[in-house]
């Protein structure tokens, strides 16, 4: 059988791979793409949907940034609504967590340097515009320029974008090896096909370390599934995306009001996954604690019914950083993969900046904290 | 031996045998279920003031009904019945539960029984969306439990043994049943009837009730089409449109609608349990895999009754005990060969019958096709055939969770369980692919919806001082 070519071939159909695949033939690449499922159906699907830059590390905001300026115009871009709302984004910080609320005036400061403003509230002004919130409250930030966004939506709103543009995706089509052959890379999948590129770029998630032990790099990465779940729908009234913040897991909860009504719950702990069968399993204790603990966020949940639970496989490193850019040793391979539950929003922004690096050779983006060797270094 | 922990969810004819041999094997088996008192579906019993006796509300099961009611009466000291009690979830040998009074427990099992039962299956019609459409079982529920009929007008559309047996209760109760329509033509019966009598008795009280629909004057009509049920959002149904079998179209004034196509098995506790599914043709669904001895993909975990495969009441109890006799050998104690096999064989006569019921009175899929774009699909999301239709066509969805995400068909209260089959048929009928590579649609906890205050509240911190 004679092999596929184009001009890069991606492993992973998430929102990295679909975004990536766009962005690369709107600079005039062909692009194929490998999917073991559906697109977009794992991390990228699942997700709680948070376009959110604050409580990012302040050296990822101008990716986060970059990533919005393609949010905001994702319907244009795509052709189709994606539910994104720029409702804003809030942290909040509990009465008897004062450090944290201190921690996030810092944060205020210092993000206002990269394009993000945020809004200090507390007392009577927080309690007048936001009149649902929890008596535990102390204090919040408001990202007025943050949003959200409907991930279901998302990944295949990128690959039928990209397919419109002459992206080939390949769905049900798992790549079982990747192989550097002379100057091209040689992928074939489970059912025999098999592709050539000399560029290969890999955005398979959580799956992505076998790719990448192939090559003969290393990387620590695990994996892990936030716990999500639904409430019926209720009058739209909710605009930010609200969350907590401190540094116990299991108070970090967090929600959203989707235009249909329904609040999207996630946030304390997290589900055990299962990556060689792409399946995650929702644990009864996380969804119990998770409910006991957005009451204190939002005390009104209490009388509302939850009609589903979920969870996705998403991608950890130590350090809470991706891996993004260059193979350290092979030339023409590329990584974006181990977004530590942050993704989604990065999603656009990562798309474009790969894009860039493969078809020029550079990118604005200061990509260093993202290095795959990083972990090399630290394991010698 | 007896230490095991042996959980039965469902007091339907399947659970209530199923503890029944628990007991007889000296075991003290934990019985969840979600109604009030014992009974299930079809022997649900009313509330414990009301007076009606088994002979009125059971007509010819009134035996079947009583031997089941005074069986579980009587098993009542030796097991450990949770009424009230939803399993909402299944995880790690432990099943989840919420009770009337909003206590979550968690309880390990060494065995699990599902024994579950079944819903309404149903076909959308447009229009029926509005205020007095009932689901067939939701008609019979009102009658059985709360003496009181879902309209003073009311027509029953459908197909299928339960069409009957509604309207004949209705009429039998004085209700004023304006008509029956059955999607299915009257010929369909005929191929069926060596499958039917398998099932003598049974064939036979189907015959007796078309007979009491006709002496009470119930005009019933085979080969019928629904075109629309029509009404407005103030009052709700004023009437049925239809085309008649010889092609006419016919409009019939009422108030409700009681509607239905058989049944389907309630199977999301078997999903979270992780059961492995397969596509069963002769009925176009997706069901639990269940071995001839009641046991399911899953070490552990049986499956009895409907909940498994719409064999009917009868097949349900030999089938819940089955499936408790598996779990007790499984589990080490002696049973009896002889038994099982017995109880095999009535299953496979049951078996025999339902297919014909499934010939006779066939699933309309032709109607999902020619459903109209304007007609709601999925009730709780309010997603309408059209917009199936277009996630198929502009989405590239050719499968049901993939519709899902992208349309919300199946994404509301019920979770697709009342229109999750009408669902991949259109998406089927529209993508030109045969239905079971549409799938189903995958069940996540909660079963049903629970409030989230029932979870507690989180341990404010304290004030201290005074
Ligand atoms: C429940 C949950 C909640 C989250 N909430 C948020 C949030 O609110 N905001 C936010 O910004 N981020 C959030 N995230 C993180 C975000 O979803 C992810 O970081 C992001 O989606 C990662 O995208 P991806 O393309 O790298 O991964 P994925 O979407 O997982 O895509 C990887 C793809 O690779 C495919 N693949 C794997 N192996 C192979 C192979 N061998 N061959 C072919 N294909 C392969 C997989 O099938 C998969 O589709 C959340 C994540 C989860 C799971
Ligand atoms: C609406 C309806 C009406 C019917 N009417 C007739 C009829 O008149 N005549 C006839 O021959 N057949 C009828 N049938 C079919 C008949 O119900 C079944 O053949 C028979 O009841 C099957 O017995 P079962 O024990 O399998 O299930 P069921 O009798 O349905 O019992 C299942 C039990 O499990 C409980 N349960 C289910 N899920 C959970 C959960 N998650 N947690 C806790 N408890 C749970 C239910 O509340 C129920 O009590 C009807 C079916 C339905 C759905």
């Amino acid at each position: 059988m004679s092999a596929a070519r184009s001009d890069v071939l991606i492993i992973g159909g998430g929102i990295m791979g679909c975004a990536s695949a766009l962005f690369l033939h709107q600079r005039g690449q062909s692009v194929t793409l490998l999917e073991t499922d559906l697109v977009g159906r794992q991390a990228s699907g699942t997700n709680f949907g948070n376009v959110r830059r604050q409580g990012r590390p302040l050296y990822q905001l101008p990716l986060a940034n970059r990533s919005i300026a393609i949010w905001r115009q994702a319907r244009e871009l795509l052709g189709t609504d994606i539910e994104y709302l720029q409702r804003g984004h809030m942290r909040v910080a509990y009465r008897d967590r004062p450090d944290a609320a201190e921690r996030m005036e810092a944060y205020a400061a210092d993000a206002a340097h990269y394009d993000l403003d945020l809004e200090m509230l507390s007392g009577n002004v927080l309690r007048d515009r936001f009149p649902w919130m929890g008596p535990d409250v102390l204090a919040a930030s408001l990202s007025a320029q943050c949003g959200h966004a409907n991930p279901r939506l998302t990944g295949p709103a990128f690959a039928r974008a990209a397919v419109k543009l002459g992206a080939v995706i390949h769905e049900n089509c798992k790549a079982t090896t990747a192989l550097r052959d002379g100057n091209e890379f040689h992928v074939v999948a489970a059912d025999g096909r098999e592709f050539r590129a000399p560029v290969l770029l890999v955005t398979a998630g959580a799956w992505a370390k076998a790719f990448v032990e192939g090559f003969g790099e290393t990387v620590p990465l695990t994996s892990r599934g936030p716990n999500m779940c639904v409430t019926e729908p209720l009058p739209y009234a909710i605009g930010p995306s609200v969350g907590v913040s401190t540094p116990e897991t299991f108070e970090s909860v967090y929600f959203r009001q989707v235009g249909r009504g329904n609040l999207v719950i996630g946030g304390s702990t997290q589900n055990q996954t299962y990556p060689e069968d792409y399946r995650v399993y929702v644990k009864p204790e996380n969804c119990i604690g998770q409910w006991q603990q957005i009451q204190r966020l939002i005390p009104a949940v209490r009388n509302l019914a939850i009609i589903r639970t979920w969870s996705g496989i998403e991608s950890y490193l130590p350090d809470d950083q991706p891996v993004m850019g260059p193979s350290a040793g092979v030339d023409g391979l590329f990584y974006a993969f181990g977004f530590c539950g942050a993704g989604f929003q990065l999603g656009p922004g990562v798309g474009e900046t790969m894009a860039e690096l493969i078809a020029t050779g550079s990118t604005d983006i200061d990509l260093s904290p993202y290095r795959i060797d990083r972990f090399a270094a630290a394991s010698e | 031996m007896t230490g095991h922990r042996v959980i039965v969810v469902g007091a339907g004819p399947a659970g209530v045998r199923a503890a029944q041999a628990l007991v007889e094997a000296g075991l003290r088996p934990i019985v969840i279920d979600e109604g009030r008192r014992a009974g299930g579906q079809i022997y649900r019993r009313q509330p414990d003031n009301f007076t009606r006796s088994h002979e009125a509300l059971y007509g010819t099961e009134a035996a079947r009904a009583r031997a089941i009611h005074e069986t579980f009466d009587g098993l009542a000291a030796q097991i450990d019945y949770r009424p009230e009690t939803l399993v909402w979830h299944i995880a790690d040998g432990h099943v989840w539960t919420l009770d009337g009074e909003g206590q979550h427990r968690s309880e390990p099992y060494d065995a699990l029984i599902l024994c579950t039962g079944a819903t309404d299956r149903v076909m959308p019609v447009k229009g029926w969306n509005r205020a007095g459409t009932y689901s067939l079982g939701a008609a019979q529920i009102a009658l059985k439990a709360q003496a009181c009929a879902i309209g003073s007008e009311v027509v029953f559309l459908g197909s299928g043994p339960l069409l009957y047996l509604v309207a004949s209760q209705y009429a039998k109760a004085g209700a004023n049943v304006v008509a029956v329509l059955d999607t299915a033509p009257f010929a369909a019966r005929i191929p069926a009837l060596p499958r039917l009598l398998s099932q003598p008795g049974v064939l036979w009280n189907g015959v007796i009730l078309t007979r009491a629909l006709k002496r009470a004057g119930v005009a019933v009509h085979h080969g019928v089409t629904p075109v629309a049920i029509t009404g407005d959002a103030q009052d709700g149904v004023d009437g049925i449109v239809v085309r008649m079998a010889d092609g006419s179209q016919r409009r019939f004034a009422c108030n409700a609608v009681g509607m239905g196509h058989h049944l389907r098995p309630e199977t999301q506790l078997a999903d979270l349990a992780r059961c492995e599914f397969a596509f069963d043709p002769a009925v176009r669904q997706w069901l639990p895999l269940r071995d001839g001895e009641g046991r399911s993909s899953m070490p552990g975990v049986y499956l009895g009754g409907d909940g498994a495969r719409i064999l009917g009441a009868r097949s349900a109890e030999a089938s819940g005990r089955l499936a408790a006799l598996t779990a007790l050998a499984d589990l080490g104690h002696s049973v009896s060969g002889g038994e099982q096999s017995g109880l095999r064989k009535a299953i496979a006569g049951y078996a025999r019958f339902a297919a014909g019921l499934a010939q006779a009175f066939p699933w309309p899929v032709e109607q999902a096709a020619a459903l109209p774009d304007d007609a709601v699909v999925c009730r709780c999301e309010s997603v309408t055939a059209g917009e199936l239709r277009a996630v198929v066509n502009e989405g590239g969805a050719r499968e049901a969770n993939r519709a899902k995400a992208l349309s919300r068909v199946g994404m509301g209260r019920c979770q697709g369980r009342y229109c999750g089959l009408a669902a991949a048929e259109v998406i089927a009928a529209e993508a030109r692919v045969p239905i079971e590579t549409v799938g189903r649609l995958r069940g996540a906890a909660p079963v049903k919806p629970l409030v989230a205050g029932t979870a507690g509240i989180p341990c404010a911190p304290q004030e201290t001082g005074a």
